[in-house]
């Protein structure tokens, strides 16, 4: 595409991130993330169906130390999807656009993913 | 797939560097962009040491004291220098915005300038634009209506109807939204991109047009209009303070429940 000799001018590594794109990269990456996950978690629970056996090794690996801080990063990649995938349905709806506004809303966002992270972990943990 | 480095004929070498000759105390290093389609090199990065002492407070005023004091080739557009016209849209610190209007004091340390972003360079500053003026011919942006005759000669449109249009006529089409916008970086050739969209939205929002309909059904498309995610790169941008996501989230919005 660009084989005249006119060089293209510098993008990705001169433009300063913003919060909105730092969050809207963010989002689609642990997009990616939540449906290798769920894809996993469907293979998993398919070896309910072959026994115990199979299912066993698996479950002492979501035991282990790695095993746990795998789940709580799952627990935080969908917590921010949620909650972004919300501020892009406010913004399907035609409100939010507004640059203070989406800022909040990020932020609001970011700060909630960890909160909801740490109530999903209770949660799991039955302290409720 | 999107090509996120850079070519290797784009690849940025090591520039020249000018040293002040006023022997000024108040000195500010200022790193420009330079490509010379002449000398069959990469582009470079200049370092500039600019006497701040007598310098205008704008951003476009330092390189107009470059050019006019250092190195008289350097090689940028501008115009009014009021922020109408927009020829003089670069990238400054990181962002794109109007060289003329974005003042220096605003900026800490030393200041980058670099051409608008994925664009072909044809010297130093200036960047080829004529992809976009090719998009921003396609949506037709101009008023399309079936009068005739004396009835043309004055289509009037209520107060309310006029303010529909605020937000959106002040566009410049300076290329700053467009050319941060990172969605436009990898699909430039087919998305449309925050400025033009701006403009298909100006024209499908105004009362006194009659092809709202088609022009909507011209804009939908994956390419064309979906590939907006709502970075929010062009708001951020905007020189002028308008809001091409909004205009863009109006038309999917339009196109949803239409």
């Amino acid at each position: 595409m660009y084989n005249n000799k006119n060089p293209l001018s510098p993008h990705l590594e001169i433009y300063k991130w913003q919060i909105s794109s730092l969050l809207s990269i963010t989002h689609r990456i642990v997009g990616v993330i939540n449906i290798l996950a769920i894809t996993l978690i469907c293979i998993w629970t398919l070896f309910l169906l072959v026994g115990e056996n199979s299912y066993e090794p698996i479950e002492l690996f979501l035991k282990s130390f790695f095993g746990k801080f795998i789940i709580v990063s799952l627990c935080w990649t969908f917590s921010f999807h949620i909650l972004n995938e919300i501020r892009h349905l406010i913004w399907d709806m035609g409100y939010g656009f507004d640059l203070r506004v989406a800022k909040i809303t990020g932020v609001l966002a970011f700060f909630g993913s960890f909160v909801l992270t740490i109530l999903f972990y209770l949660i799991g943990k039955n302290i409720f | 797939m999107a090509e996120f480095s850079l070519p290797n004929n784009s690849k940025i070498i090591k520039g020249k560097y000018y040293k002040d000759k006023t022997n000024s105390k108040n000195i500010r290093k200022v790193n420009v962009y330079r490509w010379n389609p002449d000398d069959g090199q990469n582009p470079r990065i200049d370092t500039f040491e600019v006497d701040m002492d007598n310098c205008g407070p704008k951003v476009l005023d330092i390189l107009f004291k470059i050019k006019n004091e250092m190195d008289s080739s350097l090689t940028f557009r501008r115009s009014c220098a009021h922020g109408v016209c927009g020829s003089c849209a670069m990238n400054v610190d990181g962002i794109n915005t109007l060289s003329c209007i974005k003042s220096h004091s605003d900026i800490k340390g030393e200041l980058n300038i670099y051409p608008l972003p994925h664009l072909k360079v044809i010297k130093d500053l200036i960047g080829d634009l004529s992809n976009l003026y090719k998009q921003y011919e396609s949506i037709q942006p101009w008023l399309k209506t079936s009068k005739t005759d004396t009835e043309k000669n004055e289509i009037l449109q209520s107060q309310k109807d006029r303010s529909k249009l605020d937000g959106y006529y002040e566009c410049i089409l300076c290329a700053c939204c467009s050319t941060s916008c990172p969605s436009y970086w990898w699909n430039g050739d087919k998305y449309l991109g925050p400025a033009v969209l701006l403009q298909a939205y100006r024209w499908i929002s105004d009362s006194r047009d009659e092809e709202k309909k088609e022009r909507l059904k011209k804009v939908a498309d994956e390419l064309k209009l979906y590939r907006c995610h709502t970075i929010m790169n062009c708001t951020n941008s905007c020189p002028k303070g308008l809001n091409p996501a909004k205009a863009i989230g109006s038309i999917k919005k339009m196109l949803a429940t239409s």
